[in-house]
């Protein structure tokens, strides 16, 4: 198993890439996500080293297969491969990718102070994407997938999910 | 350390994952409320993915079980090292809680420790779960204090859960000899150095929980060795179904 301390993604690959979402966040692609960590064009193959968010996002195998469908769209083959090390981080996530998540319904993550203050019920600290109100409280750690906590809005009533921080 | 040796220890980490993630797993639909049920069977996601970064690892290093699912589902009841913690059958909800965070401390101080190891590919799998098992720990220590400092009932039913495991905490620490080995390798883990921090932290979080702390007792072992409780072999027809009815199956 490889270690990748630093991305490294060939530009003339970005255009393909940007059309790879993440299946659980549509709006996000995998680069937005921050889960390619290296993508360069060797021998007419396109090698792909791709990091979990969690170790059982079920989304990877299908990031995976989409990835391989993509560049044999364009008649290229891609090889995929997983590294887990360094570990994925909320951090990796783009600006653009976090505003496109809140666009879509999901509060964006906190940082990790804040994050365990909001988490333990401490504060009132994430914002509900739908009314932008703070005066939200955790329903559940736990949401509707591994890298989620569902919360509710008590300005607005809505439930919503929100993209826990990991670091 | 040789690849046999390196299998087995990583088999010895691994199978903890795999069989308190089929038991979790078994409570999908039947948890007490939606919250905790989609809690439970998220943290069994965790362990399993876990779990499945340990077995691809094995799998490279073994002659015989040539697949992640080989090493899951092809083996027999005596090549299983769980701890016999983790086999222990669901009952009620302070029960599964109580087995999981008896585990989950466990967990999470030997990952911090293996974060360490000479090995590559434990320590990348090490990062990586620290994260999620820090999060468990979290949810099932919570649940403890609430349940304990709870009513007259939740109390009784989580001190009766405590007392009923508290047999297989030994275990947890308990040195084989691919432990040894591994250690001297400076791959793995020495137990003890995580036992003291362990008998701490969970004494705190029961004090905490108004729930009393079991006087010494005898302690159960055996499932390092591959000597398992009656549980097991009705635990393993149920995971290992599919694949010995329909060998080779995929999804």
């Amino acid at each position: 198993m490889t270690t990748i301390e630093k991305t490294h993604i060939e530009k003339h690959l970005i255009p393909i890439l940007e059309k790879v979402s993440d299946p659980e966040i549509p709006v996000l692609s995998v680069l937005d996500l921050g889960v390619i960590r290296e993508a360069i064009e060797e021998d007419g193959i396109v090698k792909i080293k791709l990091t979990p968010t969690y170790s059982g996002c079920p989304a990877m195998d299908m990031i995976g297969d989409d990835l391989k469908k993509a560049f044999s769209a364009i008649g290229k083959k891609a090889a995929v491969e997983l590294v887990l090390s360094p570990a994925w981080s909320t951090d990796w996530i783009s600006e653009e990718g976090l505003q496109k998540m809140e666009a879509y319904g999901i509060a964006r993550p906190l940082s990790e102070t804040k994050d365990k203050d909001a988490l333990l019920g401490n504060q009132k600290l994430v914002k509900c994407p739908q009314c932008g109100s703070t005066q939200t409280h955790l329903i559940s750690q736990f949401g509707s997938t591994a890298c989620k906590a569902l919360f509710k809005c008590d300005d607005c009533h809505e439930p919503f999910d929100y993209f826990k921080c990991l670091k | 350390m040789d690849n046999q040796s390196l299998y087995n220890y990583i088999l010895g980490i691994a199978d903890n994952n795999l069989i308190l993630g089929q038991r979790l797993g078994e409570l999908c639909g039947h948890g007490p409320n939606l919250e905790t049920d989609i809690a439970l069977t998220n943290i069994a996601l965790d362990l399993f993915g876990q779990t499945r970064s340990y077995y691809q690892y094995a799998a490279k290093l073994s002659d015989i079980h040539k697949t992640e699912d080989d090493v899951a589902y092809l083996r027999k009841e005596r090549e299983y090292k769980n701890v016999l913690l983790v086999e222990q059958p669901n009952t009620h909800f302070g029960f599964v809680i109580a087995r999981q965070y008896l585990f989950d401390v466990f967990n999470y101080l030997f990952i911090e420790k293996l974060q360490q190891s000479k090995d590559e590919t434990l320590s990348a799998i090490a990062k990586k779960a620290i994260k999620e098992v820090g999060y468990h720990k979290r949810f099932s220590g919570d649940w403890v204090k609430r349940l304990g400092d709870g009513t007259e009932e939740s109390n009784q039913k989580m001190q009766e859960a405590i007392d009923s495991l508290w047999q297989y905490t030994n275990e947890l620490f308990e040195m084989t000899e691919t432990d040894d080995l591994a250690v001297k390798a400076g791959i793995g883990v020495h137990l003890s150095e995580v036992k003291e921090n362990y008998y701490t932290e969970v004494s705190d979080l029961l004090k905490e929980a108004t729930l009393a702390i079991p006087e010494k007792t005898y302690f159960q072992k055996g499932g390092k060795q591959g000597i398992h409780t009656e549980h097991m072999g009705y635990l393993l027809a149920d995971l290992q179904y599919m694949q010995r009815t329909y060998p080779n199956m995929n999804w």
